[in-house]
């Protein structure tokens, strides 16, 4: 699940790798159902598990927000040291 | 259920059904190309679409009425299981930031319309394209049914679908009417039709449940009372399981099953066609990536909707079919004129993905088996005039499924649908990233799904039905229950691999790939990449 390399020369850059990390991470909240398959603590009167699935539709738009402002930096820093050539 | 038709809420469904019905109408004028007659401007609305059309597009065919009667209906009757669906709409976004775009670049520098048009580019064959486009058009048609499903619980609510000794034409009449008026509109005006549509029904939606989890919780006493008499209610045993009916938090014996459900699910939505139809009617790269981290928005309101079923358990609603548990929690308790807007929003929330989705279908129908098959010199007009028939009969098709069958068919058949449009995963993303693939593996791995998936599923027993009683079912090696979509779509990559080895050490013919590697990375203004319309619309 890493973001494919959309220009070539050089492919794995840290920036690339958070904003991998960024669209990975909810895969591993979500799937591990262990973590968060619980009452408490309890919210308003709802049981952890849903709030807490609910406050992740929240976090995973903060981390994919955070990829996408990360990932249009990093093309146009890619597209200005090849002279403009790409948008 | 009360008796008799319910006028208020009547009427009230009546004027906002009109009001759409004109807007479906008048959609044709909306942003004219000057090229009417070619596929993408009937059936991709001329690929105009900026960020937030594309979003209420994408939102009001993503979040259909069914999802909002069947999430609900689940949560009703089982609890934390139907819960689901909100992991699952969590990892779409991040999974198609990363394929999507690449698919929209690709698909505007060589003008395909349908998945299946990129599959046969890429991979120089015909006859898995014809898979790919097998498989959209049947996942596709009980998925339209099933929005009239969503219609008719509404309608059976507010005391017009009749009782059972009704005429069957009296019974179903409204639902004719709802869905010529659909048909219609979709054949004069396309896409455009349901793209503005889908601004009225998800304002009403999102009216619906701001006030809903704010006003039904304070008339049943807060959430703690909610969850505790739910908790009663699902630790109940079931007389026909001898087990609990549900549980409000997932045993540890789900977990799989609930991780796999929403994986599996996520892999799953963007091979729909209609997914893809909306995707690729936006005007540009960014808007589908700047997408990504604004849908989410429909995922909190689709948790929040869930919570509703297990309102209508602490409302003591009481109904055998748990798709009415929704409609008849707003009728009972809101004032008449405000359900009457609920309703509207269910009603017209079928609509517009349901006049996506056959727009979709029609697409996959002219481009990957008229135009591939039939007539491959087809002109453009004769493209849209097909596709536009084709929308008609796939309609007249689903309307036929749901007043012939039981509703249990369509909703097998929807489960089904699941399962076999995921295994159209490896051709389509598999192909956007690489080419090493081999096309033959790919159609293999992709009967190996098929069989598999159609055959795990016909083995599931329910305490009321035989066969196809649910989606999961034992995954092999593992003795962990989880979705059969997703055990079918492991073995479909696992042949696919394998035999892309044998094949390629056979020396296999590759076939030709017409796409280049920065054909995936094109945006809108890049050379060669066609601005399809002339005339579009700056501002917006």
């Amino acid at each position: 699940m890493s973001d494919a390399p959309e220009v070539k020369p050089p492919v794995v850059t840290p920036v690339r790798v958070v904003i991998a990390l960024c669209l990975f991470a909810p895969f591993v909240a979500m799937l591990w159902v262990g973590s968060y398959a619980k009452t408490d603590p309890t919210l308003i009167g709802i049981p952890f598990f849903y709030w807490y699935q609910m406050a992740w539709v929240l976090i995973s738009t903060a981390l994919t927000a955070t990829a996408y402002k990360l990932w249009q930096r990093d093309q146009r820093a890619r597209a200005a040291s090849k002279g403009g050539a790409q948008a | 259920m009360k008796d008799g038709v319910n006028g208020v809420a009547l009427a009230v469904f009546i004027f906002f059904f009109l009001a759409v019905t004109v807007m479906g109408f008048l959609a044709a004028r909306w942003r004219k190309a000057e090229n009417e007659h070619s596929l993408d401007e009937w059936g991709l609305g001329g690929r105009s679409f900026g960020t937030w059309v594309t979003w209420f597009l994408l939102g009001g065919d993503l979040y259909t009425a069914y999802t909002f009667v069947a999430v609900p209906a689940a949560i009703y009757a089982a609890g934390a299981a139907g819960f689901f669906a909100v992991p699952y709409t969590i990892l779409i976004y991040p999974l198609i930031f990363t394929f999507l775009p690449r698919l929209w670049s690709v698909s505007h520098k060589h003008g395909y319309v349908t998945t299946s048009d990129f599959v046969r580019g890429r991979f120089g064959s015909k006859g898995l394209s014809l898979a790919v486009a097998l498989t959209g058009i049947l996942a596709t048609m009980p998925y339209i049914a099933l929005q009239l499903v969503g219609i008719q619980a509404v309608l059976d609510v507010m005391g017009v679908g009749g009782g059972e000794n009704t005429h069957w034409f009296i019974k179903d009449l409204p639902l004719l009417i709802a869905f010529g008026v659909l048909a219609a509109y979709t054949y004069s005006s396309g896409l455009r039709a349901p793209a503005l549509i889908a601004f009225v029904k998800d304002t009403l939606i999102y009216l619906v449940i701001a006030v809903a989890i704010i006003y039904i919780p304070i008339k049943l006493g807060g959430f703690d009372e909610i969850f505790a008499k739910a908790g009663d209610a699902f630790a109940q045993t079931n007389p026909a399981t001898d087990k609990p009916r549900g549980a409000v938090v997932p045993p540890e014996a789900g977990h799989w099953t609930y991780a796999t459900l929403a994986l599996g699910s996520a892999l799953a939505l963007f091979m729909y066609p209609h997914s893809i139809t909306a995707t690729l009617s936006s005007k540009s790269r960014e808007v589908i990536r700047r997408n990504t981290t604004i849908l989410p928005l429909y995922s909190l309101m689709l948790g929040l909707l869930a919570l509703l079923g297990f309102m209508a358990i602490a409302a003591g609603i009481n109904v055998s079919n748990g798709q009415l548990a929704i409609p008849q929690l707003f009728e009972d308790m809101f004032p008449d004129w405000f359900a009457g807007v609920a309703f509207a929003a269910i009603g017209i929330g079928a609509l517009v993905p349901a006049a996506i989705m056959s727009i979709a279908a029609a697409n996959l129908f002219t481009r990957n088996i008229y135009k591939d098959f039939l007539k491959p010199d087809a002109t453009a007009e004769q493209e849209t005039k097909v596709s536009k028939l084709v929308s008609l009969l796939v309609k007249v098709g689903a309307l036929a499924f749901v007043l012939t069958m039981d509703k249990t068919v369509a909703i097998n058949f929807q489960l089904l649908g699941g399962i076999w449009i995921l295994q159209t995963f490896p051709a389509l993303v598999g192909g956007l990233f690489t080419r090493w693939f081999h096309r033959w593996a790919l159609l293999a791995g992709w009967a190996v799904g098929m069989v598999y998936g159609t055959v795990a599923a016909y083995g599931v027993a329910s305490p009321t039905q035989k066969h196809f009683g649910g989606s999961n079912a034992e995954i092999p090696g593992l003795g962990e229950i989880g979705y059969i979509g997703l055990t079918a779509f492991v073995l479909n990559v696992i042949v696919t691999v394998v035999l892309t080895f044998v094949l390629k050490a056979a020396k296999a013919p590759e076939g030709i790939d017409e796409t280049k590697p920065e054909d995936y990375t094109a945006d809108a203004g890049d050379k060669g990449v066609s601005v399809v319309l002339p005339k579009v619309g700056a501002g917006h």
